[in-house]
Parts: structure tokens; sequence; C-alpha cells
């Protein structure tokens, strides 16, 4: 149930993981930023509220299945991972840094709760796809999310898988977009433009939803609705802003691969009520 | 005269047998089943068989994906588009992690024949030793082909196989025991070693047989698996017979003759003749018209060995 209670409590796990993202990337002094914090609201719904999974039991066989396809946001990954229990959150500081379970990217046989290894733009959609058709297979009900960055979208392999499942009808796959409009060289739109995305995947024969992608309670009726849906896969376009919920990080091409300095560490606490 | 198949003959009834022996076999393809005979497992069983049409880089994906949930996948396409046009998504969803599936290249070498070049991989084994994780098996035979394919599948992690379109004899009638890692000594001798794998190994046996007319003792050692090496065979062979000839339907460059100078260099140095493409591309024409104009051929293994000899 969906409840005002439940929706202010996964705000305020969003702003907690927010600052797990800051603090971990300041202490890594390297990392992506922008694109975390615009992935967060997103990644907090599925961990705190949708998915079935068992942090006791990473590998629990019917849990639901989560696939990071831009890698890159592995921080906000990590946060999700460590606050819902999979690791001891002083882990965090040791991101990127040798021997550390967490990697620049996400590695399945490092860090507990990682489903696979992406990084490679476009890989975790195919997965995904395949992880979905196994599911379906064994007959077991788990729901498999995967969320992709609007940048990735220029990889043709996106298409690709999108092909596939929307052919196998996979209704259990439900894909989220973290549509910020920004990639490293500056605005999507400009660089290569990937849309108009919904078009695209309705012509896919894909299910499309979008959303507020920071609105904690859309997300989560969107979840429902993908749930619902019957022989096709569902893709929810949730709009966001790169390095949202600290003012001087947002709508920032230049944040993409840059972690916090210690100064911009201790402003964007103060904005988020935690210095 | 030998018997003649095609590896990927004996990889499609492999595969069916496989299927009913462990419903977590599935098998994809990419629009090629016809050729690479995993159409033989798509007909019996049509629920674990998965067409990615022609998007090999998303049918990688998705075998990752099945993997991931417990299912032993086979992929199969042709060499060139499996190494290829898919090497980036066997580096970064199946060797990286090592994820269980099993890459099955058909149409591997010249012996695609009026295709042409374009169709002709003749760097596969190349690109792929050098991923981390991979296990690289190019069988001789029809016979060895089953064994390999039963070898891959019982082994946890990615595995790539390289096979052929022509027909080729059979050098292991009775079948025979396939474990990777390990060569096979298919003939003793004393003066130098032939190190071959695929179809090449049929064709060292030839040699040999006619060297032996000459009074020279080749030994013929056939390496189906080209990684892991069998590197304590073959510094054996280069100890004992002082000289080695490699030959493969591929670049002389990285695969089976870059393997054994590797380990050579290392371990043993001694002469070496390298037999293959001489870092070129192939083009059109018949299998056996290829292998004749590429050096390929018995013939030109008794030249290498005659060569290496001089160099003892």
């Amino acid at each position: 149930m969906l409840t005002e209670t439940t929706v202010r409590e996964l705000e305020e796990t969003a702003l907690h993981l927010r600052v797990d993202i800051l603090k971990m990337l300041n202490a890594a002094q390297s990392g992506h930023t922008g694109g975390s914090l615009s992935a967060i609201d997103a990644m907090t719904a599925l961990y705190f509220h949708k998915m079935r999974h068992d942090p006791s039991n990473p590998r629990w066989e019917d849990r639901d299945r989560f696939i990071l396809s831009k890698g890159h946001a592995a921080p906000a990954l990590y946060a999700c991972l460590a606050r819902a229990g999979y690791f001891p959150s002083e882990d965090l500081k040791t991101l990127r840094r040798l021997g550390s379970h967490l990697q620049g990217h996400p590695d399945m046989n490092k860090t507990p709760g990682v489903e696979v290894c992406t990084g490679s733009l476009g890989q975790g959609i195919s997965q995904a796809v395949g992880i979905a058709l196994a599911s379906r297979l064994a007959g077991k009900g788990a729901r498999i999310y995967t969320l992709l960055g609007d940048g990735e979208l220029q990889e043709g392999q996106v298409w690709e898988a999108a092909m596939a499942a929307a052919h196998y009808k996979l209704d259990n796959l439900c894909a989220i977009l973290d549509q910020n409009g920004l990639q490293i060289d500056g605005e999507v739109a400009k660089v290569m433009n990937v849309g108009p995305v919904g078009p695209k995947f309705l012509a896919f024969n894909w299910h499309v939803l979008e959303v507020d992608g920071h609105d904690l309670q859309a997300i989560c009726r969107a979840l429902d609705d993908a749930e619902k849906t019957d022989g096709r896969p569902t893709l929810i376009i949730a709009r966001t802003v790169k390095g949202k919920g600290v003012p001087f990080f947002e709508h920032k091409a230049s944040y993409h691969g840059v972690p916090p300095s210690d100064d911009e560490l201790g402003r964007a606490l103060e904005h988020l009520g935690h210095s | 005269m030998s018997e003649m198949i095609a590896t990927r003959d004996a990889y499609g009834k492999t595969l069916l047998e496989l299927g009913r022996e462990n419903p977590r076999v599935v098998v994809l393809d990419a629009d090629l089943s016809g050729s690479t005979k995993t159409g033989l497992f798509a007909k019996e069983f049509p629920d674990r068989f998965f067409n990615a049409g022609i998007a090999e880089a998303n049918m990688v994906g998705m075998a990752a994906g099945l993997a991931s949930g417990g299912m032993i996948p086979f992929a199969s396409t042709f060499a060139v588009f499996a190494a290829g046009r898919a090497f980036e998504q066997i580096r970064q969803s199946l060797a990286y992690p090592k994820m269980n599936v099993k890459i099955v290249a058909t149409h591997g070498g010249i012996t695609v024949g009026e295709d042409g070049g374009s169709h002709q991989s003749v760097e596969d084994l190349a690109i792929m030793r050098a991923l981390p994780n991979m296990t690289v098996l190019c069988p001789a035979d029809g016979p060895e082909t089953s064994a390999a394919i039963r070898a891959a599948a019982a082994l946890q992690g990615p595995v790539y196989v390289r096979l052929g379109r022509a027909k080729v004899p059979v050098i292991f009638p009775g079948g025979c025991d396939f474990t990777v890692g390990r060569g096979a000594t298919l003939r003793e001798g004393s003066d130098l070693t032939f190190i071959t794998t695929g179809l090449m190994s049929a064709m060292a046996l030839d040699a040999a047989r006619i060297l032996e007319a000459e009074k020279i003792s080749a030994r013929v050692i056939h390496l189906g698996s080209i990684k892991p090496l069998d590197v304590e065979l073959v510094l054996r062979a280069a100890r004992e017979t002082g000289a080695v000839v490699t030959a493969e339907e591929h670049s002389v460059i990285g695969g089976l003759g870059g393997a054994v100078c590797e380990a050579l260099a290392e371990g043993f140095p001694v002469p070496v003749e390298r037999v293959g493409l001489r870092d070129v591309f192939g083009q059109s024409g018949t299998g056996e018209e290829l292998l004749a104009h590429y050096g390929l051929t018995p013939a030109h293994l008794v030249e290498a060995a005659e060569r290496v000899l001089k160099r003892k």
C-alpha cells in the first residue's frame, strides 16, 4: 500500500541516499555525480518499496532483479544496497579504491546484491531481457527492472534489446529511463537526439508511461501500472534533473563524471540539511 | 579413406542430446540456425530456443541474462560475427563476469569458401584467446566436437568453440575423451613435432606419413584446447624433437601458432615454423582451392617441416 506516510518515508530515504552518494564520491574523488543523483529516486522506489528482495540472501531464487544498465551510476546502486543491508555502510568510503568490492562500475562477482556486470552502455538491458526469459522459463514470478540513461539510448544494442523484449512479450520486464537530458559532451538532443523516446518505444510495441522522476508517489504508481501490464514490456520515462538535490550541480553536463570537492560537499550537505 | 563429417553437424546433434538430458540447456542464434545446426534443437525444444534475429550484440547479452537466471546457454552464429561484431559484449557481459555461456561459432576459417573474405574469420582465436577467463576450443573432427561440446557444457564459465562449415576427415573414429587444457598426441615421432588444431590436424597426419617415406619421424600433437594450452605437452615435444611446425586455419598471428611460440619462448626455445594465413584476409573460392592457395595442405606442411629441420 502506498500511503502518504510511505511516500514521506521514501522521500526521507532518498535524501539519506543522496548524502551517501555525495560522501562516497567525495571520498573517492572520482566517479559520476550528476547521473547518480538523477537516478536515485527511481532506485529508492525500487529498493525500498517495490522490489521483493532479501539483503540477507542476495541470491534468493525468487527475488526481483534490478539491472543498472547505466552502470556509471554505481554510487546510487551502492548507496541503496548498503542502506538496504547488503553490506556495511562503512564500505562506501572504499569506492573505487584498490581492493574494494565497490568497483567503478557494478561487478556481480565483487558486490553482494549486484546482479550482473554493467558499465559498457547498452549491455544491461540485453541482460535484463535474458534474465526475464530465464525467469519465465523457470516459472518464477519475478519481475525484472533495468534503469537506462537517455544518452545510453544512442547505443544500437538498446534497440536490439527493445525489439527482443517486445517480440518475446516480456511483461515481467520494466525499463526505467533516467531522462536527465545530458551526457558527457552536452545535451543529449544536441549530441545525438534520441527523441521522441515515447513514440519510438510505442512503435517497438512497448507499454510506455511518463512521470516526474523525482516524484516518488508518481514513480511507485507507474511501477504498479507496469506490473499490471500483460503481454508487453513497460518503459517508464522518468523525467529527471541531472545532479538533482544539489542546486549547483543541477542541469550541468560538466558534473557528469566529476566528484564533489570538500567545499562542494560541505555546501551540498548543508543544502540537504545534513551538515 | 576416413569418414567425413562437418564439425557443425556434430554440434547440432550433440546439442540436441544435451537438450534432452538437461532442461537448463537453452540455445540462441542470430538467424543462422540452419547453417549453425542449432535448428535441430529449435525444432524439438522451441520454448528453449531464442532467435535473436540479426542482432548478435543483443544475442550475447540475452545469453548472459539467461545464464544469470540459471540456464546453460549455447549461443551460435558465424565466427566472424561472434568474435567480431559481438566482441565487446562477449568481453563485458561474458568474460569479465565469468558468465556461464558457451559461444559456439561455426564457419571459422577460410573453408567457409565462396562467401569470401568478409565471412571468413581468420582472427577469432587470437581475439578470444586474449580475453581473461575465456576458454577457447577448436576441435579437429566430428567425434571430438561432440566431446568438446559436452566438456564445454560441464565447465562453469564462458567458452568459445570454433567450428567449421566444411566436412572434414574423422581422426577420432572411436570417439575421444576431451579434457579442457589437454592436447592429444596423434602420432609419435622424434625429428620434429607438428602442433596443430582444427582441420589441420588431419593434414598433419598425412604430412607425417609423407615424411616417413623420407625417413623423417614427425610427431603429431593436436591441440583441441587453445586456451588453456597444454604447455607441458608442447614443451615435452620441443625437448624431445627439437623442432616444431604449427598449423591452423587462422592467421599465424595470435592463434595456435602464437600461443605455442609464447610457451616455447618462455619454456624451451626451439626453431618453429608457423603455417597459417600470413597476415592476410581470405577470398572467394572453394574450400579446397583456398586451402591450397593459402598454403594449408599436407604438402605445405611437409615443406615447413623440411625448413624447420634445416634450422635445428
